[in-house]
């Protein structure tokens, strides 16, 4: 292999040199993660909606707490958790395992093997979390945030998902590119951290909880991994995968690359406890997440140069490729994001915002504004290519993405502002507590306009993939948008 | 990067560390803490945190299963930071002793409405609790928190007159003539449970403070 191709192969995602032997592979490659892929990403949507609607009760209750309180299984406190859930394990999650197991096979370029192996896990996946969500609504949740699926739905959960990380060490074994290009790092972390984490989770809090506060360590422990090792490493992945190869230019650099991914391994995974600032905890154990957040600049600025820095010179193509545009909404967001955590975790901002709604906030441009819309993104790549038709509307792809970008900012600037206010409230005892309330209610109203806006935008993208499939099934016809997706041709000038 | 066992090794290596340190150490450092021997009143030793019993106990399942948690927290943070002390929410900072009883450990992490560490301490009146319960409003207007009508049974005053444990309404929130509203049991328990919250004791590592004499002789002793 010459120095050439090593370098091209380390810089841009799956590049062979033959073009038309690379097409293919490629639609080989497609055609086999069709059904596997289809299943988990019909299933995540579906779950979108399930967990938007929860979400948009939940927002109203906060303002007109009489609103659908008469029955006990829709009470506050049984729909957040239902929402958290359906969106963490239903949408965010399915839809991350589709994205991962067709980038796992586009990157080790190999067909999708035993696709039933992932349907089943599909199947018990969605079976294990709509046994979790109904127990959440009857009174079994565990009131452990993050980890509310009761005990004897998530044994069904896990071996679903061991299924999935068995399939993805098979393909990677499998795999036929020597080379492994950033993205594969990020899904391999991510493949291999979330079994570990949600197993010590599920054995040291549910099954056999340990006693007293060890609880609430293992607690952040978990709900700030499952973040930062699960989403994370998916979201990044599809990022350096996508940017590259839709404006057709390699990643800025692959040292920083490298920087981005072991520094985040390293420091990551220590963050948990700031979540537990001024609570009955050790301070090491608050200070050692606290050092860890802050060297999280380190892993950020490197992987927002590298993400950032690909896309100077290029913004126009965001007009055109619905991908690119979400995709580099969702880069931004984790920027955004990962530097107001490092602000969070500091104890004298920590002191402010902790227990307010500018948390709620930071959560959602995280796991919405960055995961979500990556994954979004993700798909309006992947399922053109998987299902062999475009995507029939463009003014639902316009109204998907005006949506949740609209509903997005709606949703994190006012909240994280009228945050910071409660907070300020709250720590002056001469304020009563009810004044405090009554200054939240105008973020949280103007939350449940956001909240309708990222429903539309769902709503608009749901109903273009039921006409795309529809089309499947349907006779062919000529694509009405034919580069909507970008380009699949290597341009990978002056390498 | 070519080395598929390297990065295997790194990924498990990295995320090991993070186990020994944040689950394993706070395990071996917390994980066997015991509730605090102390003489109690009548000169026998009791051992505080007290562990909760009977109803409280079972009130603390519906505090569970409710969802209590998403809007109030269960700690108080050290004096000077944050206004928990200063609101009345506690005397003291709470710290993990307190906890070696409960099961879930609920902290909390919103603070939508009061911190209730100490809510038996601050309201142990029951018919205050009830009616809150039953609906805020009479007792809070202008709570964001929900009526919770599926914890008491709306029926029929029986011949015997009104219930002794029925609710005492007045104006838009009454049941209507002839009706009664009364606590179920799960109501009972959750307001028996709300009741036992409390940390209101002495322990070597937080302890309550004094009052303002005998600060300043600890002081002047310093």
């Amino acid at each position: 292999m010459s120095s050439t191709t090593k370098s091209v192969s380390a810089l841009m995602p799956g590049e062979l040199s033959d073009s038309g032997q690379r097409r293919a592979m490629l639609a080989e490659i497609d055609a086999s993660c069709r059904a596997p892929v289809l299943f988990f990403v019909i299933s995540g949507l579906a779950w979108l909606l399930v967990g938007t609607l929860l979400a948009l009760v939940t927002s109203i209750k906060l303002h007109h707490s009489g609103f659908l309180s008469a029955w006990e299984f829709l009470t506050f406190g049984r729909v957040r958790p239902a929402h958290l859930n359906a969106v963490i394990y239903g949408f965010a999650s399915q839809t991350g395992i589709a994205v991962t197991i067709w980038l796992m096979c586009r990157l080790c370029r190999v067909p999708l093997v035993s696709g039933g192996l992932i349907v089943l896990a599909a199947i018990f996946w969605n079976l294990g979390l709509t046994i979790g969500l109904v127990g959440i609504l009857a009174g079994d949740s565990t009131a452990i945030e993050w980890l509310e699926l009761p005990g004897y739905s998530t044994p069904i959960l896990f071996f679903s998902y061991a299924l999935v990380a068995v399939w993805s060490i098979i393909t990677f074994r499998l795999r036929r590119e020597s080379h492994l290009y950033v993205s594969q790092w990020y899904l391999l972390g991510a493949i291999l951290w979330f079994p570990w984490l949600y197993a010590t989770a599920q054995i040291m809090l549910i099954l056999e909880p340990v006693r007293g506060t060890v609880q609430a360590a293992i607690n952040w422990w978990f709900a700030h991994n499952v973040l930062g090792l699960w989403f994370t490493p998916i979201g990044l992945a599809a990022i350096y995968y996508f940017i590259p190869k839709v404006i057709g230019r390699p990643i800025h650099s692959y040292y920083l690359s490298v920087l981005g991914f072991w520094s985040l391994a390293l420091f990551y995974n220590w963050n948990g406890l700031h979540h537990l600032i001024g609570g009955p905890m050790p301070a090491w154990m608050i200070t050692v997440s606290v050092v860890a957040s802050v060297m999280m600049l380190i892993p950020v600025i490197t992987v927002a140069i590298n993400h950032h820095f690909t896309m100077v010179g290029h913004f126009g193509k965001l007009r055109y490729s619905p991908t690119l545009r979400f995709v580099v909404v969702g880069a931004f967001c984790y920027t955004a994001t990962s530097l107001q955590g490092v602000a969070n975790s500091l104890r004298s901002y920590s002191e402010i915002v902790h227990f307010t709604h500018h948390t709620i906030a930071h959560a959602h441009l995280g796991v919405y504004g960055f995961f979500t819309m990556v994954m979004f993104g993700s798909l309006y790549y992947i399922i053109p290519r998987i299902s062999g038709r475009e995507w029939p509307s463009l003014g639902l792809i316009s109204l998907h993405f005006w949506g949740c970008f609209l509903g997005l900012v709606l949703y994190v600037v006012p909240l994280s502002y009228g945050g910071i206010l409660q907070g300020l409230a709250m720590n002056d005892a001469t304020v009563p507590f009810m004044k405090v309330v009554e200054g939240t209610l105008p973020w949280l109203k103007l939350r449940t306009l956001a909240g309708l806006l990222m429903a539309l935008g769902h709503v608009a993208f749901v109903g273009n993939l039921v006409w795309l499939l529809a089309r499947v099934f349907g006779p062919y016809r000529k694509p009405v948008v034919a580069i909507l997706s970008g380009t699949e041709t290597p341009a990978v000038a002056g390498k | 990067m070519k080395y598929g066992p390297l990065l295997f090794l790194g990924i498990l290596f990295t995320l090991a560390s993070s186990w020994v340190g944040l689950v394993l150490a706070p395990y071996k450092q917390l994980g066997n803490l015991l509730p605090n021997p102390a003489t109690n009143a009548v000169g026998g030793v009791s051992y505080l945190p007290e562990a909760r019993r009977g109803e409280a106990q079972q009130g603390a399942e519906h505090y569970r299963s409710l969802g209590c948690v998403y809007c109030h927290s269960q700690q108080v943070r050290p004096a000077g930071f944050g206004g928990d002390i200063d609101r009345g929410w506690g005397k003291r900072r709470s710290v993990s002793r307190d906890y070696v009883h409960e099961r879930p450990v609920m902290l909390g992490t919103s603070r939508t409405g009061p911190d209730l560490t100490n809510i038996g301490e601050r309201q142990s009146d029951y018919s205050w609790h009830y009616t809150h319960l039953y609906n805020p409003q009479i007792t809070s207007k202008g709570s964001v928190m929900p009526p919770y009508p599926f914890l008491f049974e709306k029926r029929r005053v029986g011949l015997g007159g009104v219930s002794t444990n029925a609710l005492k309404l007045v104006g838009e929130f009454s049941p209507g003539e002839g009706w009664e509203v009364v606590p179920t049991d799960a109501a009972r328990q959750l307001v028996e449970y709300l009741r036992s919250l409390k940390s209101s004791y002495d322990l070597p590592e937080a302890p309550l403070p004094k009052t303002a004499g005998e600060a300043e002789t600890a002081t002047a002793v310093q």
